[in-house]
């Protein structure tokens, strides 16, 4: 492996160079999906919904909405009987025989106005058996619950899965590692602890919207909000009996995903529609209250902690279980609760751990991938236990994180070896910024102030072989196209991209341009953009992309000058000799080549380059102790502190400051990444003060951005600061990890501490609304 | 279904349009004038994607009839710009960098827009207050509000 810290880091990296989609973005150019015009042959599809969170189909007639003129297209399960799935293959694109959720597609219409299929979908008559629901986690692991999945035993799976087929368990990750019922008689302090983190929805501004057209020799073309077009091309085919390559999946801009536009959510039923209408385009959004309450969700979590030190405030033993929420089926819950398991200490170096993390099935909406992949949810509960823990054995919290946390060497709860992190920096750096152990006054006699800190880490969760791959194209003046397969959703790929191009080029940036929209028919291969992996990954394929052209253009230059290669460079669009002081701009010769002198014939040739990349060292984990050689690529990690002041008339909190540091690594765009620093942490907050899917009985309670309050202009603090720390990737471009989803992860817990130091309370989960707050201070007697 | 032909004025053209006389305003400037860089985020009034300026006010325009904009004055995000030269806000929120995934910022534009229009220099909390009907889930606002504020200097330079 070739180590990043002896690399020379050309001048554009770490260049806060402006997003190269930000034009077209303040003037309405960019297309989305929903605004890719169809013409008139467009048809609309809307979804009957299951009525009843758990219930076994009887009858389904849907003759009368046959009749209804204007419906093109009718389609149940029996239409799709295949079964579809990331990882745990669970599900049907039309619920076949049974509903296992409010809101599950029970029957797809096609028309030719969303009011016509409307009209149809009340025409259609769906008999039900209602069957008992199980709306608890916990409830829904033991033996007493209802079978969510009778046939789980038949599903396909990949081999790091463990679904217990008889039970509503669908993943069962286990950790075991030293002795923590031996450890915890050596404990000075133990703290056990019960949080529940709710379900919360991504609420990305751009609804869910997919697009889908069959042509009379059976290729079908599916347009997309998408981060996943490759996923999607080759789940979907799979499931519809497609060949992969007579899928294409056009992926435009994304008007923010956060992991809800990755997998397969929505977007196979209108591709199922549109087989039945070969020839006519078919388009399905998503309502805003179906984007609520039928979109895959982050999961609930209820987490059960029990960690102990010794006097010394030495950590020496944690216990860890958690019941993931996963709902009716679990497109990526398996997963996130895999990663739950393998970073279940979060950043400590604790010698004895054992954990259990579960997946169970419910009757709630799905599960799915939520920036952060149950990290925001599992250190809601680690921030805290720490924080109590360093309370009760009486010493200072930075020092107490200081002195536990990882460090690179060591060796984590799965066996693998830690790689040098930041971590430590982090936390020096934001305790320094909030000015820890200073309490300032509070702004009014009701008032009461607080400092809370906590850390994160988070690993990219994926497959152990997720790839990616890149091509570097040029035009005749020498601009360079990039070909990608990683998506622009806000984070700015787009712009780190281009931006790694011109660098490993020695181009100008304004002379690259990233080929888009996506298009799995032209666009390299890209696994998905998920899990902060695009910089790090898709990086690492668009460097070595850019350096074979690179290597392609020196070589025919030195051809042609007869001169050799090691004495050549391009510099700013030129190739330069530092040995004959020649030069030669790369426009037409990248196309053309370059002519033998006296007319005799020509060098070279249209240059294109390639690169890929993928891990190829990730193992497997053993199924009864998830011990292994390496569990994960790499861990990025920062802390966060933050200042509140709570109101105690009211519990409304306001957080006074906010300080953020990550460890990304290397920041390709520094500005980029305080951007992603700024964002994820109100993202967080928003989900620490507001948010909650009230579900009740299966039913949620609250789908409206009325009902659902996400954090507005008014309620971001007043100051925010975010600090870059790099500690190099040893396979990261220039030393890069991705740092996009880790700003919301450690929040929570942030807040719930700083809370807790300004009025001693704690709440058994967030949302910390005023209302809960102020009960729950009402309740300790903090108020009367 | 009742249908109305209509005219209004839209970025400065002219424009004649016959429309169901439930089309809201936010269908007829993305369909019938495919003017898509208005967004569709709720089409419920909650989000402030569609937010177009109507007679010079911002509006939701997903909860506007296209009939009631007979003879009104509509600005969405392509009329703000004129000639290639971007309206100062435009240009302050590419250097604020107030956008990322960019579905929010038409909305936010126009919104800001309306703000200037009738407070040229607004104080940081006008400028929250004005925009807490735009919904953003990217950037965490606080360089939206840095644009605005920027957009205020940008303005002042090019009139000295």
């Amino acid at each position: 492996m070739v180590m990043a810290q002896t690399e020379k880091i050309p001048d554009l990296i770490g260049k806060s160079v402006p997003r190269i989609d930000v034009r077209e973005k303040v003037t309405g150019a960019a297309i989305y999906a929903d605004d890719i015009q169809f013409g008139k042959k467009l048809l609309y599809a809307r979804v009957k919904r299951s009525p009843y969170p758990h219930a076994l189909i009887k009858s389904i007639d849907t003759s009368k909405a046959e009749a209804l003129p204007g419906v093109k297209a009718v389609v149940t399960g029996k239409d799709f009987p295949n079964r579809i799935g990331l990882y745990l293959k669970d599900k049907h694109i039309f619920a076949l025989n049974r509903v296992r959720f409010v809101g599950e597609p029970v029957v797809g219409v096609a028309a030719v106005s969303e009011e016509i299929a409307e009209q149809a979908l009340e025409l259609i008559d769906v008999e039900y058996e209602v069957l008992e629901a199980v709306t608890d986690a916990v409830y829904g692991a033991t033996p007493e619950a209802p079978i969510i999945h009778p046939k789980l035993g038949e599903y396909e799976v990949p081999n790091f899965i463990f679904p217990q087929p008889g039970t509503n368990i669908s993943n069962h990750f286990k950790i075991r590692k030293g002795d923590t019922e031996a450890a915890f008689k050596e404990c000075a302090a133990v703290v056990e602890k019960t949080i529940r983190v709710p379900h919360v929805q991504h609420v990305p501004i751009e609804p869910h919207v997919a697009i889908a057209q069959m042509d009379e020799t059976g290729k079908v073309t599916l347009w997309a909000s998408s981060q996943s077009p490759f996923a999607q091309r080759n789940l979907i085919a799979k499931t519809l009996g497609i060949s992969q390559s007579d899928m294409r999946v056009i992926a435009p801009y994304v008007g923010g995903g956060f992991g809800c536009k990755a997998g397969v959510t929505m977007e196979a039923i209108p591709v199922a529609i549109a087989t039945k209408v070969p020839g006519y385009p078919v388009k399905f959004r998503l309502t805003r209250e179906e984007e609520f309450y039928t979109n895959f969700v982050r999961q609930g979590l209820t987490i059960k902690l029990k960690v102990g030190c010794d006097a010394d405030g030495n950590l020496l033993a944690m216990e860890n279980t958690m019941y993931w929420d996963g709902g009716a089926s679990t497109e990526y819950g398996v997963n996130i609760t895999r990663a739950g398991g393998y970073s279940s200490t979060g950043p400590y170096d604790i010698p004895n751990v054992k954990t259990d993390s579960l997946c169970v099935y419910t009757n709630h909406p799905i599960g799915g991938a939520y920036r952060g992949f149950g990290m925001s949810e599992l250190h809601a509960g680690i921030g805290q236990v720490m924080d109590e823990l360093a309370n009760e054995i009486g010493m200072d919290k930075v020092e107490f994180h200081l002195k536990n946390v990882v460090q690179g060497g060591d060796t984590l709860a799965t066996g693998m070896k830690m790689h040098p992190t930041g971590l430590s920096k982090c936390i020096e750096k934001v305790a320094d910024a909030i000015e820890w152990g200073k309490k300032s006054p509070p702004s009014a006699p009701n008032k009461r102030r607080g400092k809370g800190i906590a850390l994160m880490w988070k690993a990219p969760a994926m497959p152990p072989n997720p790839g990616s791959s890149a091509w570097v194209e040029f035009a005749e003046d020498g601009t360079v196209v990039v070909g990608v397969g990683g998506q622009e959703i806000g984070q700015g790929a787009f712009t780190v991209a281009a931006q790694m191009a011109a660098a490993a080029l020695g181009v100008p940036m304004d002379w690259v341009r990233i080929a888009g929209p996506l298009d799995t028919q032209y666009s390299p291969y890209e696994w998905q953009t998920v899990a902060s992996r695009l910089t790090w990954s898709m990086g690492n394929a668009v460097k070595r992309a850019a350096e074979d052209a690179r290597q392609q253009i020196l070589d025919m230059v030195a051809e042609a000058w007869d001169e050799n290669v090691d004495d050549l460079d391009i510099v700013e669009g030129k190739v330069v000799s530092y040995k004959s002081e020649r030069d030669i701009s790369l426009k037409n010769i990248v196309i053309y080549g370059i002519p033998k002198e006296n007319d005799q014939g020509w060098i070279g040739g249209p240059i294109i380059g390639r690169g890929k990349f993928m891990p190829t060292y990730v193992t497997g984990l053993d199924k009864e102790t998830g011990q292994g050689q390496r569990a994960v690529v790499h861990y990025t990690t920062g802390a966060q502190a933050l200042e509140v002041e709570v109101d105690l008339e009211t519990g409304k909190i306001d957080v006074i400051n906010a300080v953020s540091a990550f460890d990304m690594g290397r920041a390709i765009n520094p500005d980029l990444v305080h951007m992603q620093m700024e964002g994820g942490f109100v993202q967080g907050l928003s989900s620490a003060i507001f948010e909650e899917m009230m579900l009740k009985d299966g039913y949620m309670q609250n789908p409206s951005f009325v009902d659902y309050r996400i954090a507005t202009t008014t309620d971001i603090p007043k100051k925010m600061t975010t600090i870059i720390v790099e500690e190099p990737q040893d396979d990261g471009p220039w030393g890069a990890r991705g740092v996009g989803e880790h700003p919301m992860v450690p929040t929570i817990a942030a807040l719930a501490n700083a809370v807790y130091d300004a009025v001693g309370v704690r709440l058994d989960g967030p949302p910390y609304s005023a209302e809960r707050v102020y009960m729950a201070m009402l309740k300790a007697g903090v108020v009367k | 279904m009742a249908h109305h032909t209509i005219t209004l004025t839209v970025n400065g053209e002219t424009e004649v349009v016959t429309v169901p006389a439930h089309m809201t305003l936010l269908e007829m400037i993305r369909e019938e004038l495919a003017l898509t860089g208005t967004k569709n985020g709720c089409a419920s009034g909650e989000c402030g994607a569609c937010t177009v300026l109507f007679n010079g006010e911002p509006v939701n325009s997903c909860m506007v009839l296209a009939v009631e904009a007979d003879g009104a004055t509509v600005t969405t995000v392509e009329g703000l710009a004129h000639d290639h030269q971007l309206d100062p806000l435009q240009e302050a929120f590419v250097e604020s960098g107030a956008v990322q995934c960019g579905f929010c910022t038409p909305g936010m534009l126009i919104s800001s827009k309306a703000l200037l229009l009738r407070a040229p220099n607004p104080s940081d909390d006008e400028i929250r207050e004005a925009l807490v009907g735009n919904l953003c889930r990217c950037t965490g606002y606080v360089r939206i509000v840095d644009g605005v504020k920027k957009a205020v200097k940008i303005a002042a330079q090019s009139e000295e």
